[in-house]
């Protein structure tokens, strides 16, 4: 008798309808633009996928007059009502064309189809239908009778989930009645054009968003042009800094949704199997490229030994691969550079006396892959402990006592969020008052919904995106 | 759970069932289930995609686990006859289709089967312990065992007490199985728990825990005469169960999920909760089986499908 290794299930690379070459989206007209065009590649094989249009700083220059042309003449006089109507068809068409976002996605970014099939693709959908119900009830959202939108919002989205940050980016700020200019990330454009086409589809007036792709110049452009009314932001810290230094002193309002170094806590009288779970989500979910990634797991030290050995059986289960097998719980980190600093931090972490743990899987030769690790014998004191990593390496630590517990998981300087394992209502109310987070899970963890506000403090970043919250990022109150 | 291990592991857990405080204190002490997490955990497991071989291999390894059952008022010497020859030959167009596990039928049908599945592999299995509400005297449901076994039944499908259980009387469903036990002699002894009645899956690994101590070779979620009954989250409570106690004691006990499984589609999938949860040692009909009767023949037309490349429709299967 044979075992019941999951035979491979590719999704179909056809459905992403990859096209040889891809323009910018400007004005409602897709365009080669003045900056050039660079490739693409595939993370999981290091394959050309396709050539993309380089916005560079002419680009982004028509980008923000299109789109303040747009805001005057179209979008902020337009109903709320009929605002939203555009809204509702965005998200049905990301709905109806779910499947070749979700294989574009991972194409291109490397994470399992299974994660972008049941979360990215949905969520972003769920975004613009969430937001679409708020463009005619602004007045009724705690702003004022009558709240105004700033005008043209500079947009700027990571990698680690490229087509869900442009939703929690143009949802709200179109709902509010701004105009938006997106720039997608370096390594992931595909997504954000695809969507470009979407919009395309749904027939908004012209230069109501525009996406642009391209790097840091791209970037820097958009942020530092002087038509810009508003900049959001997710990324980097270190990106995050400089872009609130080009700002300062301007009349532009600034969003910041930046790194995390989150703490999953663990008391002794958790459901310890569901805990686990809550371990491998938190920090393996989306190869762990997640802002608030559980990556510093502090477990009640007279759990501890069990937990990591329940942790590292689970683990074994996981499946690293071709992120379009439907079976893949781990895929391939986005980048040759990304790479490259997660094998750093995770050196580092080994010479700085850290035990380090994976469990037995064959890397695929090609691309950029990383098997999922645990790192125990952490402390405080070590980098690992309070850099992000960015990766599938979860940082294990222990403490004694609540207060110890709270102390620890603090003693950061970033901030995004947090879990609490526990049986006891009451200390989840307890710790989560104390706890230095925008987020706090209970029970579980990485937890979306459009509804519920996300963002952080410290270098964690500030501003709330989601919610209502969110939509007050984007109205002048 | 897996607490039991650092202290003193296998000559603790047989101890717990000395006395009403210990048993109880043992119990409560189980880590607690989340019901959010265990749903949330079985819906990723039920995400999993089987197909070509892995598919071919589950559907052929699901049907060797099926208790095919009949547990009906109406039940007649016929009916458990055809039932018999299905359970031998399930496919009669395809030799090498895998006969079931089991029979599972009334204590007073058990002779017949017997008589009719001699030699064939198939086991018989016989509910009893006035079954499936278990509202009897102890001494008319250990009755009801010992007829069963003497008819000739392999194996015993018992109910517990689940008023007892829900009073908290857990000593007296323990004493239970352990008679129950030891009037099966070499019967293998599966303890249907009735997940459905105990609602809660603190309550599901309770009984799980409570049933394997007292000597229960398989624990089962259901009677099927309730709703629910087998259901993700019961299952990979269950499967956890068993993995703890394995890993605590060194000995394999089995699950069966029995009740509103009638899909090749789901059973693939409760396959995968075996796997990942419980682990690869599981999937066999020694230590997991699905009591069920509808869906042997969905498995059939499925492996048809795969041999011919399309669906035939129920008529190319056996009515039972």
């Amino acid at each position: 008798m044979t075992d019941y290794d999951y035979s491979p299930a590719p999704e179909a690379r056809t459905i992403a309808r990859l096209r040889p070459s891809y323009g910018m989206y400007v004005d409602g007209n897709f365009t080669a633009g003045h900056g050039g065009s660079f490739e693409t590649v595939n993370p999981a094989d290091e394959k050309v996928l396709t050539t993309v249009a380089l916005a560079d700083a002419t680009d982004v220059d028509v980008a923000i007059k299109a789109a303040r042309r747009a805001y005057e003449n179209v979008w902020a006089p337009m109903p709320g009502r009929e605002r939203a109507k555009y809204l509702f068809r965005i998200a049905r068409l990301i709905q109806e064309r779910a499947r070749e976002l979700a294989v574009l996605e991972s194409l291109d970014n490397g994470k399992p189809i299974r994660e972008s099939r049941d979360v990215d693709i949905p969520m972003a959908a769920a975004h613009f239908f969430y937001y679409a119900g708020w463009a005619d009830k602004l007045g009724y959202a705690g702003f004022g009778p009558d709240p105004k939108p700033y005008g043209v919002a500079a947009q700027v989205v990571p990698w680690n989930f490229p087509l869900l940050m442009a939703a929690w980016k143009l949802a709200p700020a179109l709902a509010a009645g701004n105009t938006a200019v997106l720039k997608s990330a370096e390594t992931t454009p595909l997504s954000a054009l695809a969507l470009a086409d979407i919009i395309a589809q749904a027939d908004l007036p012209p230069g109501v968003v525009n996406i642009l792709s391209g790097g840091p110049e791209t970037g820097e452009a958009l942020v530092a042009h002087p038509g810009v009314d508003k900049v959001a932001f997710t990324g980097s810290t270190e990106v995050g800094k400089q872009i609130a230094k080009i700002v300062a002193g301007t009349p532009k309002r600034l969003t910041l949704e930046l790194g995390g170094k989150a703490a999953n806590i663990v008391f002794d009288d958790a459901p310890l199997e569901q805990a686990v779970e809550g371990i491998v989500n938190g920090i393996f979910f989306n190869q762990g490229h997640v802002c608030c990634a559980g990556s510093r797991l502090l477990v009640q030290e007279s759990i501890a030994e069990e937990t990591v050995e329940a942790l590292q059986r689970r683990l074994m289960h996981l499946k690293l691969g071709d992120p379009l097998d439907k079976n893949t719980d781990i895929g391939a980190i986005n980048s040759a550079a990304q790479l490259k600093r997660i094998s750093e931090l995770t050196a580092i972490a080994e010479s700085e006396g850290a035990t380090r743990w994976s469990p037995p899987c064959e890397l695929p030769s090609a691309g950029y892959w990383f098997a999922p690790t645990v790192l125990t014998d952490v402390t405080p004191a070590h980098r690992v402990a309070r850099e992000e990593v960015f990766g599938p390496v979860l940082a294990v630590m222990t403490f004694r006592t609540p207060d110890e517990a709270v102390a620890k998981a603090n003693n950061t300087p970033y901030g995004l969020s947090a879990g609490v394992w526990t049986d006891k209502g009451s200390r989840i109310l307890w710790m989560s008052q104390r706890l230095r987070a925008g987020v706090v899970w209970a029970n579980t963890f990485n937890r979306f919904d459009p509804s519920s506000p996300f963002g952080g403090y410290g270098e964690s970043g500030y501003g709330r995106e989601g919610g209502r919250h969110g939509l007050g990022a984007y109205l002048a109150h | 759970m897996t607490v039991m291990r650092s202290a003193g592991g296998e000559a603790l857990i047989k101890d717990v069932g000395r006395d009403d405080v210990t048993m109880r204190s043992f119990l409560r002490g189980l880590a607690p289930v989340d019901q959010v997490g265990v749903e949330q955990r079985a819906a990723m497991l039920w995400s999993r995609s089987i197909k070509t071989d892995s598919k071919q291999w589950g559907l052929d390894t699901a049907v060797s686990m099926i208790d095919l059952t009949t547990l009906e008022g109406n039940d007649t010497p016929g009916k458990v006859r055809t039932l018999c020859v299905k359970a031998v030959h399930p496919d009669p167009t395809d030799p090498q289709c895998p006969r079931v596990a089991a029979v599972c039928l009334y204590p007073d049908l058990i002779a017949d089967a017997v008589a009719q599945l001699a030699g064939s592999g198939v086991a018989v299995a016989s509910v009893a312990t006035a079954f499936p509400s278990g509202r009897a005297s102890r001494a008319v449901r250990l009755a009801d065992v010992r007829e069963a076994v003497a008819a000739g039944a392999g194996e015993v499908d018992m109910v517990i007490d689940r008023g007892a259980f829900l009073a908290g009387r857990y000593s007296q469903v323990f004493d239970d199985i352990v008679a129950v036990k030891q009037e099966c002699g070499a019967a293998h002894l599966k303890v249907i728990l009735e997940t459905g009645e105990l609602a809660t899956y603190d309550n599901v690994s309770r009984a799980s825990w409570l049933a394997l101590v007292a000597g229960a070779d398989f624990i089962k979620t259901s009677t099927g005469k309730i709703s629910p009954a087998a259901t993700p989250g019961v299952a990979v409570t269950m499967l956890a169960v068993v993995r703890d106690f394995a890993a605590a004691t060194g000995e394999r006990r089995g699950v069966k999920l029995a009740g509103g499984i009638r899909s090749s589609k789901d059973a693939l999938r409760y396959l995968v909760a075996v796997k990942e949860v419980a682990g690869e040692p599981w999937l066999s009909p020694d230590r997991f089986r699905f009591g069920a009767s509808s869906l042997l023949n969905d498995l059939l037309m499925q492996r048809m499908k795969l041999r011919t490349g399309a669906y035939s429709g129920p008529n190319y299967v056996t009515v039972d």
